[in-house]
């Protein structure tokens, strides 16, 4: 577990590996106005248990994971019974090591209504990313799915015009993903060099 | 199509003539277009132009003067801060984030280390003085950022004048700004845990001279705007975008309060302890341009009296720390200005060279390793100057941020272009993206 390997650095890299544990699913009660807004959404939409994969209580978030295909049944009901008016946008997070989901799509909701908030998250496999487009639902979302397609390669459908947004038209790649390299070159001052900063010593 | 012109060549394309022009006779111009019989005309308006806010490329389909069809084109600024923070440090992370929407630095700090605190678990644990000190420093860049926003709006309207006054009571701010911080922006001095280092000799004071003289200050703006007829002409039902469109594109700021919304999450979500204040959520009713700019002036005076209110209690809570009290996390070094200008305290050189093995071991590895962030997600959203600014962060356990995304208030709002020029006039386009007050290096990141 301890000790230098490889290179034989001794600068104080150890090597040691803590073990991840990300948030698991949540049981009842969630506390606070999670327990109102989950209890409101399974009556005003009865496939709640179909549609919902898991509910996530964090650090005073509440998260509810749902399908892919339910999306944009789950964000009509949420926007027209449940009051969230606004969607603040989009944002994709990668990760590779989960098989067959590793392009995670993040939508913070809030209620101006009840002054709540809440997130959606659909997650899809890297091989097929396809997520239905919520911008018949909140029309602000437009950029933001494009944002998100521009820099993970997300597939919104049903989106008005999904082209990039930041990236020139004719990029290649998609920036945010974490299999795309940063880049950058050595810089050299008075005799040293600095490494490019995806090069420099990482500490896990 | 008589002669060439080196101003205004024209080349036949399958949409049409395209004539690029850069300048020089505009009549030969006009004269070649009319000549085309085509009413319907595309300009292209931007990236590079005066009037765009920076780089914003602004595609103008046109009858006439009327506009038919506006989109926007982003995208020139485009940084990769949010990939670059991957290969940084949590600490790091603060220097590039105020790099994204430059003309508030201190809420894209705020907002990010307020995210990185909801992730530690370590939100409740930040001193009360460092929470005071953000909320003025953040106040004192909203007046900031309203003063270019209210300057450059009126110059781009013709009117030179609320310019000059506007960028002289920026430049109080920034005075202020440069004595706590060293620089004028892009500080990086809001830092997970707290502030980067205390407030120096003579800040009170210097902070209570610029309050009053730029409360008497914003009344030159005041007197030449509010009210003036060419003013009011160019704004008054300018930009109309009522509360149905607002919720629909998710606008918020001063473009929602401009329905007559009091929207303000100082108010109904209080972060950094803004619960504790007297102030006003300022509103208008009539949707437009004027209202926009009613807005923002009257926020002016609101900031001013958050600023007062911040000196009386930093000088109660005088002496009290400005960073969190676990060393795990805080920063170990504390700035001191010396004879050379700001750098690292003598005391604390002297204590890791000279005295204490182990503090010098501590500083080694949390300046170069960090601090770990335990895995999730957070989401925290403030009231910047332009609307709900939101920090998406995911930390995988490690001692670098997995993502950050910002959710830029410029960004999100920047959709409502169209929405509130199509129909109108092309002189109003101009007066409409002021009202927005976008900024390009928050657009883009």
């Amino acid at each position: 577990m301890f000790g230098p390997k490889g290179t034989g650095d001794t600068s104080g890299y150890g090597g040691l590996v803590a073990k991840v544990v990300t948030p698991g699913s949540s049981e009842r009660p969630y506390g606070g106005y999670f327990d109102e807004v989950t209890d409101n959404l399974e009556r005003a939409y009865p496939e709640f248990s179909d549609a919902i994969e898991r509910v996530v209580i964090d650090r005073g978030e509440l998260t509810l994971h749902v399908k892919a295909e339910k999306l944009v049944d789950v964000a009509f009901v949420l926007r027209d019974s449940l009051k969230f008016e606004m969607c603040m946008g989009v944002n994709g997070v990668h990760y590779p090591e989960q098989t067959g989901r590793e392009l995670h799509a993040v939508y913070p909701l809030l209620s101006m209504t009840k002054n709540q908030r809440i997130r959606l998250e659909v997650s899809v496999s890297d091989s097929n990313p396809h997520i239905p487009s919520l911008v018949e639902v909140w029309a602000g979302n437009n950029w933001h799915e494009r944002e998100t397609f521009d820099m993970f390669g997300i597939i919104f459908d049903g989106h008005p015009g999904l082209t990039r947004i930041l990236m020139p038209d004719d990029w290649k790649g998609h920036p945010q993903r974490k299999d795309y390299a940063l880049g950058g070159i050595p810089v050299e001052y008075k005799g040293a060099t600095t490494p490019p900063p995806s090069d420099r010593r990482s500490y896990k | 199509m008589t002669t060439f012109d080196p101003y205004a060549p024209s080349r036949d394309t399958t949409e049409g003539k395209v004539f690029s022009v850069t300048g020089g006779d505009w009549d030969s111009l006009v004269q070649e277009i009319g000549a085309t019989k085509e009413e319907r005309v595309v300009v292209n308006m931007g990236p590079q132009h005066p009037s765009t806010h920076g780089v914003l490329r602004l595609v103008l389909e046109l009858e006439g003067e009327t506009i038919t069809e506006v989109r926007c084109g982003i995208g020139y600024l485009h940084t990769g801060i949010e990939k670059n923070i991957e290969f940084r440090n949590w600490t790091q992370g603060t220097t590039f984030v105020t790099r994204m929407d430059y003309l508030s630095p201190l809420h894209n700090e705020t907002a990010y280390c307020l995210a990185v605190e909801k992730l530690l678990g370590i939100t409740n644990d930040v001193p009360e003085r460092a929470s005071v000190i953000r909320v003025m420093m953040m106040e004192l860049n909203r007046i900031s950022s309203h003063m270019v926003a209210l300057g450059t709006g009126a110059l781009e309207l013709g009117a030179m004048g609320p310019m000059f006054f506007a960028f002289r009571d920026r430049e109080t701010v920034l005075e202020i700004f440069e004595m706590i911080t060293g620089l004028r922006m892009n500080m990086a001095y809001v830092r997970p845990g707290g502030v980067q280092q205390d407030l120096p000799e003579g800040a009170y004071t210097k902070i209570r001279e610029g309050v009053k003289l730029m409360r008497k200050n914003f009344k030159d703006n005041a007197t030449l705007l509010i009210g003036n007829s060419i003013w009011m002409k160019r704004t008054q039902g300018i930009g109309y975008l009522d509360l149905a469109g607002c919720t629909t594109l998710g606008i918020t700021g001063p473009v929602l309060r401009s329905t007559g919304m009091p929207w303000d999450l100082r108010k109904v979500q209080p972060y950094c302890g803004y619960e504790n204040y007297n102030f006003d959520v300022v509103t208008a009713d009539t949707c437009d341009v004027y209202g926009r700019f009613l807005i923002r002036m009257n926020e002016l005076e609101q900031s001013l009296r958050i600023i007062e209110q911040c000196v009386d209690k930093l000088e109660k809570l005088h002496g009290a720390p400005v960073m969190v009290a676990d060393k795990k996390i805080a920063w170990p070094a504390q700035l001191a200005l010396g004879g050379d200008g700001l750098g690292n305290s003598l005391d604390h050189i002297r204590e890791i060279m000279g005295t204490s093995m182990e503090s010098l071991i501590h500083h080694f590895k949390l300046v170069t390793e960090g601090f770990r962030v335990p895995a999730g997600q957070a989401y925290a959203a403030i009231e910047s100057p332009r609307g709900e600014l939101g920090a998406s962060v995911v930390s995988d356990g490690g001692t670098r941020p997995y993502r950050v995304h910002f959710r830029e208030p410029s960004f999100n709002n920047l959709q409502a272009t169209p929405a509130m020029s199509e129909g109108g006039m092309v002189a109003d386009i101009v007066a409409a993206v002021a009202s927005i007050d976008p900024v390009m290096g928050g657009v883009d990141r």
